[in-house]
């Protein structure tokens, strides 16, 4: 079992190194998109499926949305040379922070074994308390409604924020629909057709 | 890119046709019992939100069952925010905000926590609708190379 875990860190790893070295962008997004595959079997192994459910939904639409944003710019390549200060200074911070990770490891109680209190109260309380026999969500949406909420607001102000920043590509607005009657907003006709507005 | 414009062929428009069904029941069944196995809300969200992705894809931006759901895509998002804000604050007619005020039933059965599953639901439809808009944005923003910059805001 462990040597399949470090196997299979090693691999993301050397994905991870893979995919910032590429210099075509396609295959650097592709190359990240196996890395988080990889992440999901990992987190599978490690007796999380929740947390692997969403990775892998996640990295499917994430790589989806970055090869749909990358194909006008994919024969670009992507990098130059480095000069020998740059080099320098990533080694540096590298070694500097495997060394900090190390320290930081060895001070963590054993995979599975957790000190504090409150995660053992979850795991014998949980189903009764809440009546969610996965504990995740009963912990999730319950015990920690307050994170979600934050983080649903979180999701919330952003997207309405792109959405606001987009307005005068997908010709939403009073002027917008104004303009185009009931049409879909899906297809903003390109900028260019656009009469410029003084 | 051609296929932007006027989606992939039939046989792929057909075939994501009757995909997209599953996937969706696969993405509300993956939210509805959230509570009782891996996965929730916002596994089943991401979920539905690719088959509409997908659907984009086929179909391109101008019809197909994705043009239906990008233009309801900002309610959507709103019932699912007040939703859970509203659970929430029914809590207080019992005791306290965020307080699982409905009934339980047995254990290990979807009723066992109802509170759960339509939190569980209000996100699903949050993150649907949230993911799917943010990729439409990054989509409509890719097609409109030069924005225009006299024009106040659109507005």
């Amino acid at each position: 079992m462990d040597a399949i875990l470090i196997g299979l860190a090693a691999f993301l790893l050397l994905g991870s190194v893979a995919a910032l070295e590429m210099k075509n962008l396609l295959s650097a997004v592709i190359t990240v998109g196996v890395v988080g595959m990889g992440l999901s079997i990992l987190f599978l192994l490690l007796g999380a499926p929740d947390i692997a459910i969403t990775q892998v939904v996640v990295e499917v639409i994430v790589v989806t949305v970055m090869i749909r944003a990358t194909t006008r710019t994919a024969d670009e390549e992507s990098g130059r040379p480095r000069s020998l200060a740059t080099v320098v200074a990533g080694v540096g911070a590298m070694v500097l922070l495997v060394g900090v990770a190390v320290a930081a490891f060895a001070a963590l109680p054993a995979f599975g074994a957790a000190r504090a209190v409150p995660s053992d109260w979850y795991l014998t309380h949980a189903q009764r308390a809440t009546g969610a026999a996965n504990v995740v969500t009963s912990i999730v949406l319950d015990f920690r409604g307050y994170d979600t909420l934050g983080e649903a607001t979180v999701i919330l102000v952003a997207i309405a924020s792109a959405l606001v920043l987009a307005r005068h590509v997908t010709g939403d607005g009073e002027s917008g629909r104004a303009r185009r009657g009931a049409a879909a907003p899906a297809d903003a006709p390109p900028a260019g057709e656009e009469a410029p507005r003084a | 890119m051609p296929s932007d414009r006027d989606g992939l062929s039939v046989i792929v428009q057909v075939v994501t046709r009757w995909i997209l069904v599953l996937i969706v029941v696969y993405g509300f069944g993956v939210a509805f019992f959230g509570h009782l196995t891996p996965g929730g809300g916002f596994a089943g969200g991401v979920v539905i939100a690719c088959g509409f992705v997908l659907a984009t894809l086929a179909f391109g931006g101008r019809s197909g069952p994705a043009a239906a759901f990008h233009r309801r895509v900002a309610s959507l998002e709103a019932a699912g925010a007040l939703t859970y804000l509203g659970m929430a604050a029914i809590g207080w007619t019992v005791g306290h905000f965020m307080q699982a005020w409905t009934p339980r039933g047995a254990d290990f059965t979807l009723a066992s926590a109802p509170f759960l599953v339509v939190l569980n639901l209000a996100i699903l439809l949050k993150v649907g609708a949230g993911l799917f808009a943010g990729f439409m944005v990054l989509v409509l923003f890719d097609r409109a190379p030069a924005a225009p910059r006299d024009g106040k805001g659109g507005g």
